[in-house]
């Protein structure tokens, strides 16, 4: 008896329905949305950090416009709600935008579902990111700065050789948080239609009617994918230990 | 310090008045053509019925963080027991409840729990409301439950030694030397969670619980005027931003406190 045998057998003879195992269409829409979920997850979390950095970086300058525009921007993606925040780039903002054209000669948006749920989860989690680099960066004494400079390191020698290297291993551990927070919030792209793992498990349980089963391998799939990231930042986390420092 | 302090609150104060200054400058644009009502008048037309499933929003917010916090606290205490097999179930929960989705949790719920149940031989209606506030109650709990733990940790061993020594039973040690201590460190980030949830609670719209979301797409349905859209979710973004920011704002202020004390 193959594997796809004895899961059909699973379901007719005990009622349990997994079909994501033997319906090839279900296989496929399920580990499309995982994908998409990792592709969502992954991408945000790389423009997230970008955004954190910038953030940081500004907040630390000299010109007062830039530190209270930074400041604006945190404190008004924190205080929101992701969801709305989402919805209001993909149906308030997106009509603004210049369209493309397609090779049928029809006019579509420039940017899609996957291209705002990216934009909207990296400004949200890049928000974050600006107050956990900035009190990060904060963390490093002062004394360690002016021991780098004078020992002869400029500015920006001493802020990428010693600072930087610092404040981020500071920084860790809140920023991983954040990043599984970011790996839960991609959900929220349900509501704009893009394709991710609880939209596919959605499509699926209304189609194939095993809510209860979809549910739960769903939810063992997060969980797993989330276990997954905390155990590679664990390793991260202790190939960066820095020998006789607390980071 | 202070300076920094002055200019956020002055961006932040910026930003909630944004959204009417927008659909003021909106509204003059459009009295070129006085035939389409201006955003403005619709907009102060809309604004009861979004405030309305705006407060559904906070009334959500309100009984899902106190469930949750009924059922966070003794697991959180639970999480530290001497038992093993008690301590091992209740770090497991707390880690379930934790890392998954919460819209994956209000999902569950939705679909899980019976529209009514059958008590003494009468059907007791359960409605879609109340499935979303337990729903939400469910991430709450474990988020509770580790800023228990974390809260009971950071008390320093001696505390506890020093209170066996004063012939303090065990709950004594806790209820009345460790809890007391430790809930002015557990405040600010309970404060945190609580505004993280007011944040989540658009999440049962996509579970078709009537909120202020969904009543701002049926006001926007029912004009059925693309320009309507900005200003519209503008004034809900405004809203939320006006209830949470002020939460934010005493969260880093009791920070701050606790951090000149150590």
């Amino acid at each position: 008896m193959t594997i796809v045998e004895a899961f059909k057998h699973l379901n007719d003879a005990y009622g349990i329905n997994l079909s994501i195992v033997y319906d090839p269409f279900d296989r496929e829409r399920f580990v499309h949305g995982f994908l998409m979920t990792l592709l969502l997850s992954i991408v945000s979390m790389a423009l997230s950090i970008v955004i954190g950095l910038v953030g940081a970086w500004l907040l630390g300058g000299r010109s007062r416009l830039l530190k209270g525009a930074t400041t604006g921007f945190v404190e008004a993606f924190r205080n929101t709600p992701p969801l709305i925040q989402l919805l209001f780039f993909f149906f308030a903002v997106s009509p603004f935008l210049p369209g493309a054209v397609n090779s049928a000669g029809q006019v579509t948006p420039l940017i899609g579902g996957v291209g705002w749920a990216i934009i909207s989860l990296s400004l949200y989690a890049g928000a974050l990111n600006v107050e956990i680099f900035r009190s990060g960066l904060e963390a490093v004494p002062s004394a360690t700065r002016e021991a780098a400079e004078s020992l002869g390191y400029t500015r920006l020698q001493a802020f990428r050789h010693v600072v930087f290297p610092l404040a981020f291993r500071i920084s860790l551990s809140a920023l991983n948080n954040n990043m599984v927070n970011l790996i839960k919030t991609t959900t929220l792209a349900y509501a704009i239609g893009v394709p991710e793992l609880l939209y596919a498990s959605a499509a699926i349980w209304s189609e194939s009617l095993n809510v209860r089963e979809m549910m739960l391998v769903m939810l063992a799939t997060y969980l797993l994918l989330i276990a997954g990231y905390t155990g590679i930042m664990n390793r991260v986390e202790r190939a960066l230990r820095m020998p006789g420092t607390d980071v | 310090m202070f300076e920094t302090k002055l200019t956020a609150r002055g961006v932040a104060i910026a930003f909630a008045a944004a959204a009417f200054v927008a659909a003021v400058s909106l509204a003059h644009a459009e009295t070129a053509s006085p035939a389409a009502a201006s955003i403005l008048s619709l907009v102060v037309k809309w604004l009861p019925l979004i405030f309305t499933g705006f407060l559904l929003n906070l009334l959500v917010s309100v009984l899902s963080m106190a469930i949750g916090t009924v059922a966070g606290v003794p697991l959180g205490l639970a999480q530290i027991a001497r038992h093993r097999v008690v301590q091992r179930c209740a770090s497991a929960v707390t880690q379930f409840t934790r890392n998954a989705p919460w819209l994956v949790l209000l999902f569950l719920t939705m679909f899980l729990l019976p529209f009514q149940f059958r008590l003494f031989g009468q059907s007791i209606p359960f409605p879609a409301w109340i499935k979303a506030v337990i729903g939400l109650a469910i991430p709450v709990m474990g988020n509770v439950s580790e800023i228990v733990r974390g809260g009971v940790l950071s008390i320093p061993r001696a505390q506890w030694e020093s209170a066996e020594s004063l012939a303090f039973s065990p709950t004594q040690t806790v209820f009345k030397i460790i809890l007391p201590q430790a809930l002015k460190r557990m405040l600010p980030p309970w404060m945190n969670l609580y505004a993280i949830l007011a944040m989540a609670t658009p999440l049962i719209a996509i579970v078709g619980v009537q909120d202020g979301l969904t009543d701002v797409r049926g006001a926007l349905v029912a004009e059925n005027r693309t320009d309507l859209l900005l200003p519209l979710y503008a004034t809900l973004l405004a809203m939320f931003f006006i209830y949470c920011y002020p939460i934010a704002m005493a969260t880093r202020a009791l920070e701050r406190r606790a951090e000149v004390k150590f």
